[in-house]
């Protein structure tokens, strides 16, 4: 489907189309019946138009009620939450129901956060290292072997990863890393698809710039970290922060590995609270705010690494 | 220090300069960490899956095939294929569809498009445990004040308690919604993607022809040209819904929910090698059979809709 339906493009423009109906009316009757057809055309592009857009708003604010949830419940007092009558907005905002969450020295929250930040900070990082370096050997140091070790990496693309998590977890058990940092980050550091992408992605790297660099005596190393990193931050920016959103979003991993209440991410504290015999609703949206604010923020501000991220490399995760 | 020897900076990296040296230097770290976090593992629950291994990764009784026998014949399991089955039956076309339908009125939009595909794409930030509070507790929480009895009330319809009862199943409802609003946005920008790679020309030869604007361009030119997008969106919301857990673990809460509450795969695989079990044997077997599965279905879908075939 195209763009294009506005009364003034497309080939369906007539010789009348651009005259104002007055003039129509001095002109004769074949001018006048184009002019009539046009204002038909013209209404029906308009009807259309606004049903359009009166869809997309629609769906618009179908998307964005749920996140309006979590902002009114989170700010409510219990009574509000739970009024028979609905309170768009609560009455006074209440913003101690976040300050709760980091009162007392055993805030689950508190650690929570801190535990999420390390791990996906940690995580996204060493992923784009390893993989990254990965990606750059396969593309582009001849190697009598890199064939079979690439077709080594694709073969792990076969098995979904979650489906691994039963074995993964034995290995990081038998390593003593159950309930560590180690435990939740290392793992998760050689994904394939993220050394794939890089591959793909330095295969297309202009190489001319790297001759140069040759030329200039910098070696592999030299000319990866010298020439070819600096030239290609937009795609690290934009793997790193998809990276970012799987890792601070990830739930299965770390609650196989967290085990104990201190190396709980934030998303197995919430889990925590929601799988609770009793359940403090206040508090709990609150804290649902608290952990999706961060992503919000990283979503409005890198939208556009974000979106190429995800459109460039089909998806991850 | 003889003048004759490099300093060892320079020795280093003369050695770096050998294609074979630098490669290794390159990709050693990886393929360190992808044998030891993926080979290993994988090869050692398969070796896990032939024995008797409650409580321990280094067992002795070996079992043969039982752990697969007592996967495959145990009715909680073939139950839980089934509940994938029925789930992406569900999910995978309403999601594809949802998603294709977005991204055909967002590509219409001449105002405000950005913003409007910003929105859309906005769930994408919001975790599995987040959404399902959100449903679960909020939208469809079965008391009168949660957000879809309002809505009812309005319509003096009765209120419905959603999770809380089986018959009829609405926690379904419950469970295809959270996942359509989390995923509906991400595909329609890979869709979208493919949509702004179709060239103009198409459509103007198309309309030089004689061919009308909607029903006829979409079937004929837009749809065809998407398919190579159509098969990749596909297959790997069908991984993802074999994979469905997050959902299914927060919003049905505990092991005791199954039954008469449905369960997914990795679910059961969860609670039986990681639960009060630890059982490695039948955990690691259930994984091997889940995976073979999905291979299958990746290749038969693979095969059937023609992925990877036609490059544009």
């Amino acid at each position: 489907m195209t763009p294009a339906h506005g009364p003034s493009d497309g080939p369906a423009r007539t010789a009348g189309a651009r005259r104002s109906p007055a003039a129509a009316g001095r002109a004769g009757p074949a001018a006048a019946r184009r002019s009539a057809e046009h204002r038909r055309r013209r209404r029906a592009t308009l009807a259309a138009g606004v049903l359009l857009y009166t869809v997309l708003v629609a769906a618009a604010a179908a998307f964005l009620l749920p996140y309006y949830l979590i902002a009114r419940n989170g700010l409510s007092t219990d009574e509000e939450i739970t009024s028979p009558e609905w309170t768009l907005i609560p009455g006074s905002l209440q913003w101690s129901n976040i300050t709760d969450l980091f009162a007392g020295p055993g805030s689950l929250m508190a650690t929570g956060l801190w535990n999420s930040a390390v791990v996906a900070v940690l995580q996204t990082g060493g992923q784009l290292l390893v993989c990254s370096l990965a990606g750059y050997a396969l593309a582009r140091i001849p190697y009598r072997h890199a064939g079979a070790v690439f077709y080594a990496i694709v073969a792990t693309l076969m098995i979904p990863a979650a489906v691994t998590f039963v074995p993964t977890f034995v290995m990081v058990s038998s390593l003593g890393w159950v309930s560590s940092l180690r435990g939740l980050v290392i793992p998760m550091l050689f994904s394939g698809f993220t050394a794939f992408l890089f591959r793909q992605f330095f295969l297309n790297f202009p190489a001319e710039l790297e001759d140069a660099a040759r030329v200039d005596g910098l070696g592999y190393w030299g000319t990866y970290w010298r020439v070819v990193v600096p030239n290609s931050l937009e795609f690290f920016a934009a793997i790193g922060l998809i990276t970012f959103i799987g890792s601070w979003n990830a739930f299965l991993w770390p609650l196989v590995i967290a085990q104990d209440a201190e190396s709980w991410t934030v998303q197995i504290v919430l889990s925590t609270k929601i799988t609770a015999q009793t359940i403090d609703l206040q508090e709990l949206f609150a804290a649902a705010m608290v952990s999706v604010a961060p992503l919000v923020l990283v979503f409005l501000f890198f939208q556009r690494y974000i979106v190429q991220g995800v459109t460039e490399t089909g998806i991850k995760g | 220090m003889p003048a004759s020897a490099p300093p060892l900076r320079r020795r280093i990296g003369a050695l770096l300069d050998r294609p074979a040296w630098a490669f290794w230097v390159f990709a050693g770290p990886f393929m360190i960490g992808l044998a030891v976090f993926s080979y290993i593992p994988i090869l050692w629950s398969v070796y896990l899956s032939f024995f008797e291994a409650r409580n321990t990764v280094a067992p002795s009784e070996f079992v043969g095939l039982r752990n697969y026998a007592q996967m495959l014949t145990s009715a909680a399991f073939l139950d839980s294929l089934l509940t994938f089955t029925l789930f992406a039956l569900f999910i995978v076309p309403t999601t594809v569809a949802a998603s294709l339908a977005l991204a055909l009125l967002v590509n219409r939009a001449r105002w405000a498009q950005p913003f409007l595909r910003s929105v859309y794409f906005l769930p994408a930030a919001c975790s599995y445990v987040v959404a399902a509070l959100i449903w679960k507790l909020s939208i469809f929480n079965g008391v009168r004040f949660g957000l879809a009895n309002t809505v009812l009330g309005w319509f003096r319809a009765e209120p419905q308690a959603w999770l809380s009862v089986t018959d009829p199943p609405w926690y379904w409802l419950v469970l295809v919604t959270l996942r359509l609003w989390l995923q509906v946005g991400f595909y329609m920008l890979i869709f979208l993607a493919g949509l702004q790679r179709i060239p103009a020309v198409l459509y103007e030869a198309a309309y030089v022809d004689g061919a009308r604007r909607g029903w006829s361009t979409l079937r004929h030119i837009t749809l065809p040209q998407l398919r190579t997008t159509t098969a990749a969106v596909l297959l790997l919301n069908l991984i993802a819904a074999y994979q469905a857990f997050d959902e299914f673990y927060n919003v049905l809460g505990s092991d005791g929910a199954y039954p008469p509450y449905a369960r997914p795969p990795l679910v059961y695989l969860y609670y039986t090698a990681l639960g009060s079990g630890q059982d490695f044997g039948r955990g690691t077997a259930g994984a091997v059979i889940l995976a073979l599965l999905i291979a299958i279905v990746t290749l038969l879908q693979g095969r059937l809709l023609g992925f990877g075939r036609e490059r544009t």
